[in-house]
C-alpha cells in the first residue's frame, strides 16, 4: 500500500485510487463536484484541488486536481494549506458569479451539495460586480423541473444521461459561460433514468417535479428504509413523508443492487400511496350495492364469522409481502391457497425459481452483472420490465473499454480518457427479443424473433457451445456461431432471460446456454427476471404446493368455496374478465384486503383497507433471490393496517392455533422462516425489532426535523406523543443515532457538513464501495448441482401465417405496471394501450399509426390503437401488457389472432409537448396537476 | 549586427505577387523530390532519425521537439491493429497570427508533401487538414492540390509503388479558437464538442477515435520535406542561435509595414521590427509588444535585442508562441488592449472547466470597469488574484486560460501606472488617443 503525506501526516492508501478518493476514504473533506464514484473523473470543476510537492525541499508545489491525480507512493500533498484553500475558494466564488441567490425558494435547499461545498471552502465575500447570466428554462416533462440559472456546469447531468444511461436527448449546448444543459427543444426527457438527474445534479437545476409541486425540505421528511415495488429488481429506496403524504422517493445506496441509481418508474411511481382512491376504512357492501364504512373491529368479526360459516380459500399476491402471504396461507391452509398469479405466470416463476436453485450458474446481483464481459439476452425486454437491470447491462458492455484501459495502464476512474480510447467498442451484447429494445446502441447484434424462435436460438447457442449443431436455423446459423464463440471467449458470460414473454421454452433455453457454458468450468451468470416485486417470494412460499388459479376457479364452480379472501390483488389483471366474474359468481362472499380501489375490490362484499409499502413492514424477494426488508415510513392513517396485521388479528379473532404467537412482525417472520425451508433466510435480511444502536432506536426523522408541534397547531398547541413503533428497531422520532447502524436500517443519509445525498460516502467502506457492515439483503437462492435440460423442449420453428398473427406481449416502463400507473406523473407518460404491428400487416388493413384495430382473440374482440413498428418480429403482433383494455388479451398470448379495421374509431388528440408556434399554449403549464405554474 | 536572410525555405515558392504554386511549378522548384527519395528507400525510422537530428520544434506555439513527439507513436508490433492518424492543425486563430494562411494559400503542395512524409514516418494511413473555416482560399487551393496528388499517385494506395497507402482529407472547422488545442481539435474532428481532453493519455497513443495520432502545426509540417531533402545539418545551420531552421515571423499594430516574413530562427526582435516592419508609425513610440500572438506575455523596449528563439524569449518571461508580434504603441491604451484580448479569450473558452469558463468573464468584467472608469482600487488586487487563480497551467484543464492571462499579468507588471491612472482618473486616459 502506498504511503502519501497530506499536510505532513503520513497515510497508507489503496493503490489505483485517485487523490480525491483517497482523501474521502481517509475521512478528509475534500470538496468536489464533477467527480462521481460511479462515473469517475473528468476534471472539469477544478474544485478538488490540492497542492503536490516534488519532494521534501519543494515548498512551492503545484496545484493538482485530486480526482485526476493517481496516488503515488511517497507523494507529498497539502489539502489545508493556503494555496490549495485559496484556489478552492476562488473556484466556488467563480461558480457563484452566476448562481442565483434563491436558496430559500430552491427545492434543493437543505440538501444541496453546492451549499455544503460553499460553506466548506469558506467563501463569503463577493468581488464580482457584473450582471448574472440568465437562461430560459425548458419544459422537460412531468417528472423533472429545470432551472438552468442555478447550473454550475459540472457536466454531471450529461455524463450520467448520455454516457452512463445511454440517453440522447439531453446535451451540453453552447460554450464559454453560456453552456446550457438541456434538450434541443422543450419536451419530455426520453430516458427512463432521467429522474437520477435530480440526485446527480449537485445543485437545483434538475429537481423532482412532483416534490416541487408538493414540497417539503429534506430535513422535514420522515424516512425509512424501503424497497421499490415497481418491478422485481428490488432497488433500495428511501421514501420521504410529511403530513401523511409520501413526498418523494430517493435512492438508498446498496452497492449490490441499485448503487446510486433508480429508474423513473421506481422514483415517481410510488405516488399511488397518496392516491384519492386509497381505501381508508373497512367497508361492507349494502343491499343497494354501496359500501358502508364500518369499524375495524366490526369488520374483523364479520370476516371471522364469514370464515366460520363455510369453506375459505385465499388468493395471495406477488405484490404483497412474504409475511402477509404467509399468514393468509396459514389462515386458509396450504391446500386452499393460491399464489395469486395466473397459472401460466405461476408456472413460469416456479420454473425460474427451480432453474436458479438447480443450475450451477450464479443468479447475479446488479453489481455482479456489471462485471459480465459478454451478455446474451433471450426474450426479456429489460429496459421495460426491469429497467435498473438494463442500466447495469449498459455498464457491463463497457468492460471491453475497461480492459483496453487496463492494457494501456489507464486508471479505471479516468472516465473521459477511457471513453475516448474505446469510443463505441463494447463487450459483446447479443439481444434476441420480439422487437427492438433500447439497448440496441450497445448490441453487437440483435434480432427480432417470435418467442419460440428465441428459444430455438438459445438452444442452438447451447448446442454450438457443446460442439453440436441444431438443424433448421436458416439465416440465424451465423449469428448462433458468433454468439457461441463470444460467450465461450468471455471470462464471465451472462445470460439474461425471464418470464415476460410467457414462454417457458425461452427460459429453458437460457438455462441450457448456461449449462453448456458451465461444462467449460466457467464463471457463468444467469439472471432471470420475474414480473413483480414479490413474485419470487410468493413462489418460494408456495413451493408448488398451492392451488393454481384455474383449479381454484374449478373448485369454486363446484361450490367448494364459500368465502374467498383476496390479498392485495386485482384478479381482473390476472385472468379474462369472464373467468373472474364466473369465479366470483361461484363463491358466496368475497373479502378483499387492498390499498387502492380496483375492479376486484369493487366486487367485494367486505373490504379491508391495507397499508401500502410506505406504511407497513414486510419482506420482498427480488428476482435475484434476495430477501430485503422494508419498513413503514409513516403511520398509516385512519383504519389502514398492514395486511399482515389484518390477517394476524383475524387469525386471533378466529382463535386459530398458533396465531397468539403471530401477533408481532418478528414472530410472523420467524415462524414463516421455520416453516418454509426456502424462506429460512429471511430473518437475516434485517435485524429484529429489539436491535438498538448504542442503546437507542434508529430515527426516521433527521436531527433538524422542525415544526413537529406546528403541524397540528390548529388542533392543539401541545406537542403530541410521537407514535411508537413496536414492530421494528426504527422510531418515529429524531432522537437516536443516524450513524453506525446496519445498511438495512438506514432511513436517510446525513453527516455533519454533508447535507446532500453525497453524504453516503461517510457511510461507505470506501467511495463507491459497500456500506460499512455490508450490503443489505440476503440471498435465498444459491446455485445447485446442475440443471437438467430436456432435449425435447426445443420448440418448432415459427412460420408466419398469411392471415393471422402471433400475439405477443410488449411492455412499457410507464404503463405496464399496476401501481405506478396510479401516480399522476407516471400516468401522464403512460398513454393508452396500443397494438404494435408491422407496417406490412397494417397496410393490408389500410390503417396507420393512431387508427383503431379490432383484435379477435378466442372469440372475444378488443379494440386498440395501432402503433406501427417494423422492428416487431415477422408474423407477430404485440399488445401493451398490463395496460387497461388489454386484460382479455393476456390469455391469447402465444396464439394466432386476426385483425380488422375498427369502424367509428376516434383517434386520440395528439398531446402538445413542444411547438415552434408562438400562439400555441405554453407547454410549461402542463404536468402541474391542473395548477398553472406561476 | 544585421542578419540578412541567407536562404528562403518555406517561402521559396512565394513571390511578392502571391501567385500560388501549382503542381508543375512546385515540382519544377524541387517539389516532391523528398517524397520520391523516401518512397524509393528510406524507412520510417530513417525519416524519424533525420527529423530528430534536425532539432525541429513545433511551430504552433509550444515549441515541442517534433521528432520526439513522433517517436511516442507505437510502431510495428507495439501498435494494436487499426488506423493511425496524422492531423495538420490549420485552425489558425491566434490573435495577430496569419503565417499559416500564407503558407497554405501560396504553397499548398509544400504542406501536403510534408504531411505525406510525416504520415509515412509514423505509418499513418489517414490524414486530415483541420483548417479554419474562414480560410476559403486556402481550402479551395488545398482541395485542388489534393486532387492533383491523387492523380499523380502521391496519395492513395501504393504511393509511388512503395506499398504505402495514405488518405488525406481537408476538414473545415466550425470555428472555435479552442480547436487549435490539439485534443480539442481531435474532439471536433470526431464530431464532438471541442473540449480539450485530459492528458495522459496523449494523442500519440490514444488520439483520434482512440487511435495513435500526431497533430502538427502547418508551419512545422512545411519544414519536413526540406529537412528530408537536404538533411538535418543543413536545417540546423539555417538558425542563428540555438534553434534550427527558419521561422515565419510577423508584426501587426502601429508599425509602418505590418506583415509576415521568413527569417532565420534567432533573428533579433529589433531587426524584425525595424528592418522588416519598417519601425513604428510616425509619431508613435514603442510601448511594448506581444512576441508570439495574443496569448503571450508583453515584452518591452529592453528586450528588443533578444534573438527570437524559444529559449531567449522564454527566459525573458514570455513565449515565442507563433512568432507573430503584436506591437503596442504609446498612444494605445494597454488596458483597452488587454481587455480586447480578454473579451476574445472569454468568448472562446470552451466552458469545460470552472476557472476558465467563469474566471475569464470575471476578469473581463473587472477590466471593463477599469477601462470605462468604474474601476476601484481593490479591482487591481482582484486582477492580481485572478492571475494567480487562472494563470497557472494545471489550475485549468488546458492552456487556454493561462495563455489568456499572460498579456494581463505582464501588463500589470510593465504598465501598472496605466491601470492606476484609469482608477484614479475615473476614465481611460487614452480616450483622446493620447494619455492625458
Amino acid at each position: 500500500m502506498p504511503t502519501i503525506y497530506i499536510d505532513g501526516q503520513a497515510y497508507e492508501v489503496e493503490e489505483g485510487k485517485n487523490l480525491l478518493e483517497a482523501c474521502l476514504n481517509l475521512g478528509l473533506d475534500l470538496p468536489y463536484f464533477c467527480w462521481h464514484p460511479s462515473m469517475g473523473s473528468i476534471g472539469s470543476c477544478r474544485q478538488c484541488a490540492m497542492v503536490q510537492y516534488q519532494n521534501e525541499e519543494d515548498t512551492r508545489g503545484r496545484i493538482v486536481m485530486g480526482c485526476m491525480t493517481p496516488v503515488t507512493d511517497g507523494a507529498r500533498l497539502s489539502l489545508k494549506g493556503d494555496t490549495a484553500s485559496e484556489f478552492r475558494a476562488s473556484v466556488i466564488e467563480s461558480l457563484m458569479l452566476n448562481h442565483p441567490h434563491d436558496c430559500p425558494v430552491c427545492a434543493e435547499g437543505g440538501e444541496c451539495h453546492l451549499q455544503d461545498m460553499t460553506v466548506k471552502v469558506g467563501h463569503r465575500d463577493r468581488h464580482y460586480r457584473g450582471l448574472k447570466n440568465t437562461h430560459r428554462n425548458q419544459y422537460l416533462g412531468p417528472l423533472i423541473n429545470h432551472e438552468m440559472n442555478r447550473c454550475i456546469s459540472c457536466y454531471r447531468c450529461v455524463r450520467f444521461y448520455r454516457d452512463y444511461a445511454g440517453g440522447t436527448d439531453l446535451a451540453a449546448l453552447a460554450s464559454h459561460d453560456h453552456v446550457y444543459f438541456g434538450r434541443h427543444q422543450d419536451g419530455v426527457l426520453q430516458s427512463e433514468f432521467a429522474g437520477n438527474l435530480v440526485e446527480v445534479c449537485p445543485t437545483g437545476v434538475f429537481t423532482d417535479k412532483p416534490l416541487v409541486n408538493d414540497y417539503s425540505r429534506k430535513w422535514d421528511l420522515q424516512s425509512a428504509p424501503s424497497i421499490c415495488v415497481g418491478c422485481a429488481v428490488g432497488c433500495n429506496t428511501s421514501p420521504g413523508e410529511r403530513y401523511g403524504r409520501l413526498k418523494r422517493i430517493q435512492n438508498r445506496y446498496n452497492q449490490q443492487v441499485n448503487g446510486y441509481f433508480l429508474c423513473d418508474r421506481g422514483r415517481f411511481g410510488a405516488d399511488f400511496v397518496n392516491s384519492e382512491s386509497r381505501l381508508n376504512f373497512a367497508g361492507v357492501r349494502q343491499d343497494d350495492g354501496s359500501y358502508q364504512a364500518i369499524k375495524a373491529d366490526d369488520a374483523l368479526s364479520q370476516v371471522a364469522s364469514l370464515c366460520q360459516k363455510g369453506a375459505v380459500a385465499g388468493i395471495g399476491s406477488p405484490r404483497a409481502s412474504v409475511e402477509a402471504n404467509y399468514l393468509l396461507r396459514r389462515l386458509v391452509g396450504d391446500s386452499h391457497f393460491c399464489s395469486g398469479m395466473s397459472d401460466v405466470e405461476h408456472a413460469l416463476v416456479q420454473q425460474v425459481a427451480e432453474a436458479l436453485s438447480t443450475t450451477r450458474a450464479v443468479s447475479p446481483s446488479l453489481h455482479q452483472i456489471e462485471s459480465a464481459d459478454a451478455v446474451l439476452i433471450l426474450g426479456e425486454d429489460v429496459s421495460n420490465t426491469a429497467p435498473r437491470l438494463a442500466l447495469a447491462l449498459r455498464q457491463s458492455a463497457r468492460n471491453k473499454a475497461r480492459q483496453m484501459a487496463e492494457d494501456m495502464r489507464l486508471e479505471p476512474w479516468m472516465d473521459a480518457a477511457i471513453r475516448n480510447l474505446a469510443q463505441n467498442q463494447y463487450s459483446p451484447v447479443f439481444i434476441a427479443g420480439v422487437h427492438e429494445s433500447r439497448l440496441e446502441d450497445i448490441a453487437a447484434a440483435s434480432v427480432s424473433l417470435a418467442p419460440d424462435d428465441i428459444a430455438r436460438l438459445g438452444f442452438a447457442v447451447a448446442a454450438e457451445i457443446s460442439g453440436s449443431h441444431l438443424p433448421g436455423l436458416g439465416h440465424l446459423s451465423t449469428l448462433v456461431g458468433t454468439i457461441a464463440s463470444a460467450l465461450k471467449a468471455a471470462k464471465k458470460p451472462l445470460i439474461v432471460s425471464g418470464t415476460s414473454l410467457m414462454n417457458s421454452a425461452v427460459i429453458e433455453s437460457a438455462v441450457a446456454v448456461v449449462e453448456a457454458l458451465l461444462s467449460e468450468e466457467k464463471n457463468t451468470l444467469l439472471s432471470l427476471s420475474v414480473p413483480e416485486c414479490n413474485s419470487m417470494g410468493v413462489t418460494l412460499l408456495d413451493g408448488g404446493k398451492g392451488l393454481g388459479f384455474n383449479v381454484l376457479a374449478e373448485s369454486a364452480a363446484q361450490g367448494d368455496i364459500d368465502t374467498l379472501i383476496v390479498l392485495e390483488n386485482d384478479l381482473y389483471r390476472r385472468a379474462p374478465t369472464e373467468t373472474v366474474d364466473q369465479l366470483l359468481g361461484n363463491i358466496k362472499q368475497l373479502v378483499v384486503l387492498d390499498s387502492l380501489d380496483n375492479a376486484t375490490l369493487s366486487a367485494s362484499y367486505l373490504a379491508l383497507p391495507a397499508a401500502t409499502f410506505a406504511e407497513s413492514e414486510g419482506t420482498f424477494v427480488s428476482s435475484e433471490g434476495r430477501a430485503q426488508r422494508y419498513y413503514p415510513v409513516f403511520v398509516a392513517e385512519d383504519d389502514r393496517l398492514a395486511s399482515w396485521q389484518w390477517l394476524s388479528e383475524l387469525g386471533q379473532v378466529l382463535g386459530l392455533s398458533g396465531f397468539d404467537q403471530l401477533a408481532h412482525f418478528d414472530q410472523v417472520e420467524q415462524t414463516c422462516a421455520d416453516e418454509i425451508p426456502a424462506l429460512s433466510g429471511i430473518t437475516a435480511a434485517a435485524p429484529d425489532h429489539l436491535f438498538r444502536n448504542r442503546g437507542l432506536k434508529i430515527p426516521r426523522q433527521p436531527a433538524r426535523y422542525s415544526g413537529r408541534t406546528a403541524v397540528r397547531a390548529n388542533v392543539s398547541v401541545h406537542e403530541p406523543k410521537q407514535p411508537v413503533d413496536n414492530e421494528s428497531p426504527l422510531s418515529f422520532s429524531m432522537e437516536g443515532l443516524g450513524v453506525g447502524q446496519p445498511s438495512s436500517l438506514m432511513s436517510y443519509s446525513w453527516s455533519p457538513g454533508w447535507n446532500s445525498n453525497q453524504s453516503i460516502q461517510k457511510f461507505q467502506n470506501e467511495a463507491g464501495g459497500e456500506i460499512k457492515g455490508g450490503s443489505s439483503g440476503i440471498r435465498l437462492i444459491s446455485p445447485g448441482e446442475g440443471a437438467k435440460i430436456e432435449s425435447l423442449s426445443v420448440p418448432d420453428a415459427f412460420h408466419p401465417s398469411n392471415t393471422d398473427l402471433l400475439l405477443v406481449p410488449v411492455y412499457r416502463v410507464f404503463g405496464s405496471d399496476e401501481l405506478s400507473r396510479q401516480a399522476p406523473a407516471i400516468a401522464e407518460l403512460s398513454g393508452d394501450a396500443q397494438l404494435v404491428v408491422r407496417s406490412e400487416n397494417v397496410n393490408k388493413l389500410q390503417v396507420a399509426d393512431g387508427d383503431g384495430v379490432v383484435v379477435v382473440v378466442d372469440g372475444s374482440e378488443v379494440v386498440l390503437e395501432v402503433l406501427v413498428d417494423d422492428s416487431i418480429a415477422e408474423g407477430c403482433v404485440g399488445f401493451t401488457m398490463g395496460m387497461p383494455g388489454t386484460e382479455s388479451l393476456v390469455i391469447g398470448i402465444g396464439s394466432m389472432v386476426s385483425l380488422r379495421r375498427a369502424e367509428n374509431w376516434q383517434p386520440r388528440k395528439p398531446q402538445l409537448i413542444a411547438t415552434d408556434n408562438p400562439n400555441a399554449p405554453s407547454p410549461d403549464t402542463r404536468g402541474q396537476r391542473g395548477v398553472p405554474y406561476v | 549586427m544585421e542578419n540578412s536572410l541567407r536562404e528562403k525555405v518555406l517561402t521559396r515558392n512565394i513571390g511578392p505577387d502571391l501567385v500560388p504554386a501549382d503542381m508543375e511549378s512546385y515540382e519544377a522548384n524541387g517539389g516532391y523530390k523528398a517524397l520520391h527519395k523516401v518512397m524509393s528507400g528510406m524507412s520510417p525510422n530513417d525519416c524519424l532519425e533525420v527529423i530528430k537530428a534536425s532539432n525541429l520544434r513545433g511551430r504552433g506555439g509550444a515549441g515541442f521537439p517534433t521528432g520526439m513527439k513522433w517517436s511516442f507513436v507505437p510502431m510495428g508490433d507495439k501498435c494494436s491493429p487499426g488506423h493511425k492518424y496524422l492531423v495538420c492543425n490549420a485552425d489558425e486563430m491566434e490573435p495577430g497570427t496569419f503565417k499559416d494562411r500564407l503558407l497554405m494559400e501560396c504553397d499548398p503542395h509544400q504542406l501536403i508533401e510534408g504531411m505525406i512524409l510525416a504520415a509515412y514516418t509514423i505509418q499513418a494511413d489517414r490524414s486530415y487538414i483541420f483548417i479554419r473555416g474562414e480560410y476559403l482560399v486556402a481550402i479551395e487551393r488545398l482541395e485542388q492540390a489534393l486532387a492533383d496528388c491523387y492523380k499523380r499517385g502521391y496519395l492513395g494506395n501504393n504511393i509511388l509503388g512503395s506499398g504505402y497507402d495514405l488518405e488525406m482529407h481537408v476538414h473545415t472547422s466550425a470555428g472555435r479558437y479552442i480547436c487549435g488545442e490539439e485534443t480539442a481539435l481531435i474532439n471536433a474532428l470526431e464530431g464532438k464538442r471541442a473540449n480539450p481532453r485530459a492528458k495522459p493519455p496523449f494523442p500519440q497513443v490514444s488520439g483520434l477515435w482512440g487511435r495513435p495520432t500526431i497533430v502538427n502545426n502547418v508551419e512545422t509540417l512545411c519544414n519536413i520535406s526540406h529537412i528530408i531533402d537536404k538533411g538535418a545539418e543543413w536545417f540546423q545551420s539555417l538558425g542563428i542561435g540555438e534553434d534550427s531552421g527558419t521561422k515565419m515571423f510577423g508584426a501587426s499594430g502601429h508599425v509602418k509595414n505590418p506583415g509576415c516574413w521568413e527569417l532565420p530562427m534567432g533573428t533579433p526582435i529589433r531587426e524584425i521590427l525595424e528592418k522588416y516592419a519598417g519601425g513604428m508609425s510616425d509619431g508613435r513610440k514603442l510601448k511594448g509588444f506581444l512576441p508570439g500572438g495574443g496569448s503571450t506575455d508583453f515584452l518591452v523596449e529592453e528586450h528588443l535585442d533578444l534573438p527570437m528563439d524559444y529559449g531567449s524569449i522564454g527566459s525573458a518571461g514570455s513565449r515565442m508562441g507563433t512568432g507573430t508580434m503584436i506591437i503596442l504603441d504609446d498612444k494605445t491604451c494597454p488596458v483597452g488592449m488587454v481587455l480586447n484580448l480578454l473579451r476574445f479569450f472569454a468568448h472562446e473558452s470552451c466552458g469545460f472547466c470552472t476557472p476558465c469558463r467563469e474566471g475569464l468573464p470575471w476578469t473581463r468584467q473587472v477590466l471593463e470597469d477599469i477601462e470605462s472608469g468604474r474601476g476601484r482600487k481593490e479591482d487591481l488586487e482582484t486582477l492580481v488574484r485572478q492571475v494567480k487563480y487562472i494563470g497557472a497551467i494545471g489550475n485549468t484543464h488546458c492552456a487556454l486560460a493561462p495563455g489568456a492571462m499572460e498579456p494581463l499579468q505582464s501588463a500589470l507588471k510593465y504598465f501598472q501606472s496605466d491601470f492606476d491612472a484609469h482608477v484614479e482618473q475615473g476614465c481611460c486616459p487614452y480616450t483622446q488617443g493620447e494619455r492625458v
